[in-house]
């Protein structure tokens, strides 16, 4: 069974069909790249499966579930991660408490154990801070913990974002152009880690990537839409040679 | 840091408190502080503790609530009925009253919030101030609160020591409150209601849990003040009282609640002097609020918490720097 599945998924704003027709699956483990031209609804589809928009037509099944209908905390409580195309830290927070605030499954004490900082608050927020401190090892970054997370240089936001995206502990991790802004140094580091961190936690990966060339490199299969529908599904070697493609991304 | 190095600081915290409160004790008894400062200091303290309550929501959760007068006069009220209507024991009628108080102002909170937390900004803040109003009017016209009049004869429950106890427990319940899992929810909520959203918080949740956390500590800020004046008449919960305290939280910080106590003294204080000029007084604090934008916008401490073991700290380096 796959992991996710879509049925005719479509939104419309007032009269624009930003997206229509939309209909994939992804399967357990695999790392998708979504590419498309600006203002495609790349952007959108992930609000769509995440619950920030309710489409107007369709639906979304998430490890047989139907999702429609619910909340964002809701499917991430189901597992389901993202990441923003513009970075959405909690600023102002030290790094390791923006990846707290994400151990939503991981703590359960009542308001009373904290108030009255019975064991169960002790034992609980040792956990965390722990498996906290972990993940931020996995990206390097154990030193910049307590540093108040507007103070990181951006290739680092990118990185504490996914970090942070990763403490939900989810099985579906969708990546909003997570090299946007970054050096070519930077963004191989960082597909490196996206492999990395796919292998490591069992992951199905949608990456959405403006870079063909990047995207080519990392994915195994590629969705391409333009204007909101799908012009293309295939492997890179497919995706690269398809006419419809070329002229999405060249013009006309 | 360590489970043992937090629990040294409490204990440090709760000798300094006990030593206050033991100097306030003392004061009171060799007549140092008079009836009049008493009452000055009495009414600082209900100020701060509904000062306090709104920086949980305003402060820390990011929400505009302008209309925390009206948890105030709820809290009040139901204490002072309970005061005027009940036949229990001093002690005993003291914790009811404020209690029930407090949990009526909840109740309210969660009622309002429910539909009201959904707005955003301006919107909340006109939701709320709106509802500030209804409950002044509602005050005027309900069979059992004595309309214009108010309720009078109230028990006198309240002095300094008890209410400055009263004030810890709150302040320190806010304080606990907040470094646990439900206070960084509330904190990411103000952050980024999306992001905090996308990471699972259930942001509708926290925010009515958060906001009926400090109506609740308002309505016991009412009730105090039930239990204190011995009179309640609904002009006292005017719409300038929540804008005094949301200009203490502002003085003081959005987030830090050692600011609002700071901020809560130093406007008592300087109350005191332009009590002449009552007329003026507003003018004062929107001068005030100005030079404090321009100066220093995130308020005295700004999010910033007073710490008197960091304090030590820094005191012990810059004596062995000395040295
Ligand atoms: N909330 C909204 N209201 C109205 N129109 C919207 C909304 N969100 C997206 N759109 C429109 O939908 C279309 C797709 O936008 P989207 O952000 O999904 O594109 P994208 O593929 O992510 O582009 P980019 O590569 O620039 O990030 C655009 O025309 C956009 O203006
Ligand atoms: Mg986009």
């Amino acid at each position: 069974m796959a992991l996710l599945t879509t049925e005719n998924v479509g939104i419309a704003f007032g009269g624009l069909q930003a997206v229509g027709h939309f209909d994939i699956a992804l399967e357990e483990n695999e790392l998708v790249g979504l590419i498309g031209p600006n203002g495609a609804g790349k952007t959108t589809i992930f609000n769509l499966l995440t619950g920030v928009y309710q489409p107007t037509e369709g639906q979304i099944y998430f490890q047989g579930k139907k999702i429609n209908g619910k909340k964002p905390a809701e499917i991430v409580g189901l597992g389901m991660a993202r990441t923003f195309q513009n970075i959405r830290l909690f600023k102002n927070l030290t790094v390791i408490d923006n990846i707290k605030i994400a151990f939503q499954k991981e703590l359960k004490y009542s308001a009373l154990s904290a108030i009255l900082r019975l064991p169960a608050y002790w034992q609980q927020e040792k956990v965390v801070e722990d498996k906290a401190i972990d993940l931020l090892g996995l990206f390097h970054m154990e030193e910049d913990a307590h540093k108040l997370a507007k103070n990181l240089p951006y290739g680092k936001q990118r990185k504490l974002e996914i970090c942070r995206a990763l403490a939900t502990n989810p099985k579906l991790l969708l990546l909003d152009e997570p090299a946007a802004g970054m050096n070519p140094q930077e963004t191989r580091e960082l597909m490196e880690t996206i492999g990395f961190v796919r292998d490591n936690f069992h992951l199905t990966i949608l990456l959405i990537e403006h870079d063909m060339n990047l995207v080519m490199g990392i994915c195994e299969r590629l969705i391409v839409i333009d204007y909101g529908m799908i012009i293309a599904k295939g492997t890179p070697e497919e995706i690269k040679n398809n006419k419809q493609v070329i002229k999405a991304y060249l013009g006309s | 840091m360590e489970r043992k190095n937090f629990q040294k600081n409490y204990l440090i915290n709760f000798i300094a408190v006990l030593f206050l409160f033991g100097i306030i004790v003392m004061s009171l008894q060799m007549k140092l502080i008079n009836n009049y400062y008493q009452g000055l200091l009495i009414i600082a303290g209900i100020n701060i503790m509904a000062a306090s309550s709104l920086n949980l929501a305003a402060g820390y959760m990011g929400q505009l609530a302008l209309g925390h007068a009206g948890f105030m006069a709820i809290g009040a009220y139901t204490a002072a009925l309970i005061g005027l209507h009940t036949n229990l024991p001093v002690m005993a009628k003291l914790i009811v009253g404020i209690g029930c108080g407090g949990v009526m102002a909840g109740l309210f909170g969660v009622l309002i919030g429910i539909p009201a937390l959904r707005l955003r900004g301006d919107y909340l803040g006109i939701v709320t101030l709106g509802f500030g109003e209804i409950i002044r009017i509602a005050l005027y016209n309900l069979p059992f609160t004595g309309g214009a009049a108010g309720l009078k004869k109230i028990p006198k429950l309240i002095n300094l020591p008890i209410l400055f106890v009263i004030l810890v427990l709150v302040i320190s319940f806010l304080f606990l409150f907040v470094r646990s899992r439900h206070g960084r929810a509330l904190l990411s909520i103000k952050e980024d209601e999306i992001a905090a959203e996308s990471v699972g918080v259930p942001t509708i949740y926290y925010k009515v849990y958060g906001f009926a956390v400090s109506a609740f500590l308002a309505g016991v800020a009412g009730g105090c003040l039930a239990y204190f004046q011995r009179a309640l008449d609904p002009n006292k919960f005017k719409f300038m009282l929540s804008v005094e305290f949301f200009i203490i939280v502002v003085l003081g910080g959005m987030g830090s609640f050692t600011g609002t106590i700071l901020a809560g003294l130093f406007l008592a204080f300087i109350n005191e002097f332009l009590y002449e000029v009552d007329e003026l007084r507003l003018v004062i604090y929107a001068v005030l609020l100005i030079v404090v934008m321009i100066f220093k916008p995130s308020g005295l401490l700004g999010n910033r918490e007073f710490s008197l073991t960091a304090s030590g700290r820094w005191l012990k380096r810059k004596l062995t720097e000395k040295k």
